[in-house]
């Protein structure tokens, strides 16, 4: 009994130092040597594996940025903060202004209120099942589903469905990777800059009667907005029937564009704009009086100017105008929430 | 030549190993969800089973039996399979960076399931010798594979299936794994051994 004791503790004993050394000796024999940049490059990326970047994971991409086959910027969730890192870690030139922040937007408004339904739709709960189910129980043809495929393919909960069936973006959580992007079967989800504050919240390539009788809020291609009394900078232009925004052009124009679109087609994020008020440096030049687009400027040649406050959009076309710097914005942009 | 065939056969079909004899169920309903993870999972079980079976032969034949330490079997066969599958996880990593990735994660996951020590004791119960070893570990690998496959197959089907709410998700796998276990009963008769 004592020797088959002592003998299966040395045969184990043995038989593990023997495996560990050999294992020790693999492990020297076969070392693949790493490049150290790859985990530094790691740490420092967003981590979500969200695959924005066109790699499998973040570890593929720090892999491909260390043999210089991805860009480094590529990162959309990590932002011009991981770029200017990874920048340092490779010790390269981070291009400026080459990454602009951006977040994703529904470029749809016809909710349950405003489209019309052909049928209801009973299948499996997602966009693209239901797009191919006869196109789908929206009338319009180009209007959001409301199955959220979006919702489900975000990983990081930016959307969520609203109580009219369509999907709302948290600007906060949006990292603009661009997944919704390409899960959205009718191309309704676009990224467009963070700064930006406008966005024509249809896809619509019908015009006038044919989108009127499918929807209350779709763009009828109607042009008004891009007529040069609205925007004069040329912001928007027309592309067959649908207005697209130059977003580096005159952003006073657009809520003007907002305000005069006859379909409410646009969506302004910030919901409450404050008026502008003249102050008594205003001599009554009449310039202000002249270029305001809702004609919120009333008063008399040469007397000090008035702003019809319930009329004033808050676009702020007149403030850099004023040659007196009379005209000032008061108080602070409203949007629907705390940033 | 029959006799190899018969034990090929046994170990696929019959005796299956995740199907007859409820060996490497974690797996099994871990890995099954798309036909591609249970394909690389099923040819890194392949590879160790077959693999483990020849070195667990040796240690048996050479060191447990000559030195009456068969009570040793299950803590022995542990340490040589993990040992095995951290070297040749190491020797593969070197060697051929492609097979690496292709095994991927499922590699290290199987050094302690089950059926790989299931595997190394049947071996010893049915006594066979080092031939008969790999032939019946390549069986029970290409058995593994094969229930794998069968379910990652449903799984993906059952995506689109209208289950009923409180069956969804791990339910209706257990039910399906049941319903496939029977099916594979309809194999008992096919070896006489």
């Amino acid at each position: 009994m004592q020797s088959s004791t002592l003998l299966a503790l040395i045969a184990l004993g043995a038989l593990g130092l023997l495996f560990s050394a050999g294992l020790a000796y693999a492990s020297r024999k076969f070392a693949v040597e790493e490049d150290p940049r790859v985990i530094q490059i790691l740490d420092v990326l967003a981590g979500a594996n969200c695959g924005a970047c066109g790699y499998p994971g973040c570890r593929a991409f720090a892999e491909a940025v260390v043999e210089g086959k991805a860009p480094i910027s590529a990162c959309t969730p990590g932002g011009t903060e991981s770029t200017s890192k990874i920048a340092k870690i490779m010790e390269m030139e981070a291009e400026e202004g080459e990454y602009v922040p951006q977040v994703a937007v529904v470029r749809c408004r016809g909710g349950f209120k405003e489209a019309r339904t052909l049928f209801q739709y009973y299948g499996l709960q997602d966009c693209a099942a239901a797009q191919l189910a006869a196109g789908g129980s929206k009338a319009c043809a180009y209007g959001c589903l409301g199955l959220g495929s979006c919702v489900r393919v975000c990983p990081f909960e930016a959307l969520t469905m609203g109580d009219n069936g369509l999907p709302l973006v948290d600007d906060k959580r949006c990292t603009g990777c661009g997944l919704c992007v390409s899960a959205c079967p009718r191309g309704i989800i676009q990224l467009i800059p963070r700064s930006a504050q406008v966005y024509l919240a249809c896809v619509s390539q019908e015009r006038g009667k044919k989108v009127k009788a499918v929807c209350s809020v779709g763009c009828i291609g109607c042009g008004l907005c891009s007529k040069p009394k609205v925007t004069p900078s040329g912001a928007i232009t027309m592309a067959d029937s649908l207005p697209v925004i130059d977003y580096t052009k005159g952003a006073g124009e657009l809520v003007v564009a907002v305000h005069k679109c006859p379909t409410n087609s646009f969506v302004d994020k910030i919901v409450h704009r404050p008026w502008v008020s003249i102050d008594t440096k205003c001599d009554g030049c009449g310039i202000c009086k002249e270029i305001c687009p809702v004609d919120a400027i009333e008063g008399e040649q040469s007397h000090q100017h008035k702003v019809i406050t319930n009329k004033c959009i808050g676009c702020g076309i007149c403030v850099p105008k004023c040659p007196l710097a009379a005209i000032s914005i008061q108080g602070a942009l409203g949007y629907t929430e705390e940033r | 030549m029959g006799e190899f065939f018969i034990i090929l056969i046994s170990a696929v079909l019959v005796n299956n190993f995740v199907l007859a004899r409820f060996l490497g169920i974690c797996p099994f309903l871990g890995v099954s969800k798309k036909t591609d993870t249970a394909l690389g999972m099923g040819m890194a079980v392949i590879f160790v089973m077959t693999l483990a079976s020849i070195f667990t032969n040796l240690i048996h034949n050479l060191v447990l039996i000559p030195y009456h330490l068969e009570f040793l079997q299950i803590v022995t066969f542990i340490l040589v399979i993990a040992s095995l599958v951290q070297l040749v996880e190491t020797v593969l990593r070197k060697l051929s960076p492609a097979l690496y990735h292709a095994l991927g994660i499922y590699l290290p996951l199987i050094t302690t399931n089950c059926a790989i020590l299931g595997l190394a004791l049947l071996n010893v119960i049915k006594q066979y010798d080092l031939t008969r070893c790999i032939v019946f570990g390549l069986g029970a690998g290409l058995g593994f594979t094969l229930a794998l496959l069968i379910m990652s197959g449903i799984r993906e089907r059952l995506q689109f299936a209208d289950v009923p709410k409180p069956l969804r998700g791990v339910p209706i796998t257990l039910i399906v794994a049941g319903l496939l276990s029977m099916a594979f009963m309809g194999f008992s008769g096919l070896v006489k051994m």
